[in-house]
């Protein structure tokens, strides 16, 4: 079962409610994403630590019901 | 040792002389942690040890195949781990670093990241030195 784009976004801004948040369905199959998301709450974070917060707030889903995800993180003052 | 739980008796099949039903049976007292033993030893092992899908010659994953052209493209000598041969390592390895997808690249026994993170280090120019600093050969330029 895929997931759609609102859906992650969703689950993404209520981790990070100060984060811009760009979603590209990369194969047009609700199945392969690309997700950039720069938050403050990701400074002083490895991004080893950024990614793992990113999936954490997709409480599980990774690599499960969602398949792929490109995922770009940054952090903002 | 008692194995009368988890045996389940086969119609017609004397149970003592039904071997698959006794491995089965033994496999199910294998304690949980005997894959995370299993990577952990590999991954302190092999200086640098991707987990990928497929094999660098045949990758079977785009993310999977960045990996390996990034790291042939540094001239690193790694071991690949093809998690598509055993679902055990490709649940066990998600685990091991509470990182839910492959690729994983492990370098000195330390996890590195995914392909997004190698794709960004590399473009920042940072992989290489990481790797010079791990005290690992690069070939290339
Ligand atoms: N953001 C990840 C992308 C990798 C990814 O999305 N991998 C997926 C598809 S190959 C995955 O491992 N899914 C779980 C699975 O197949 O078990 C990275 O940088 O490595």
């Amino acid at each position: 079962m895929p997931m759609q784009a609102t859906e992650i976004e969703k689950l993404i801004r209520s981790a990070f409610p100060d984060a811009d948040i760009t979603i590209t369905d990369l194969a047009g199959d609700n199945d392969h994403y690309a997700a950039m998301v720069t938050s403050a709450a990701f400074k002083g974070k490895s991004r080893v630590q950024q990614h793992q917060m990113v999936y954490e707030a997709l409480k599980g889903r990774m690599g499960g019901v969602l398949h792929a995800l490109s995922l770009q993180t940054a952090a903002k003052d | 040792m008692e194995f009368g739980a988890t045996l389940k008796p086969r119609a017609g099949v004397p149970i003592f002389v039904d071997r698959a039903n006794i491995v089965a049976a033994l496999k199910d007292r294998v304690p949980m942690s005997n894959i995370q033993d299993r990577i952990a030893k590999d991954v302190a092992e092999n200086d640098v040890l991707l987990f990928m899908k497929g094999t660098p010659v045949f990758p079977q994953c785009g993310f999977s195949a960045a990996a390996v052209g990034i790291l042939s493209h540094l001239g690193v000598k790694f071991k690949a781990v093809d998690v598509l041969k055993d679902p055990e390592v490709r649940q066990g390895i998600k685990e091991f670093s509470n990182w839910p997808t492959i690729p994983q690249l492990y370098v000195k026994g330390e996890f590195v990241g995914g392909s997004d993170i190698m794709k960004e280090m590399f473009e920042a120019g940072e992989l290489g030195s990481f790797l010079s600093e791990k005290g690992i050969a690069l070939e290339s330029a």
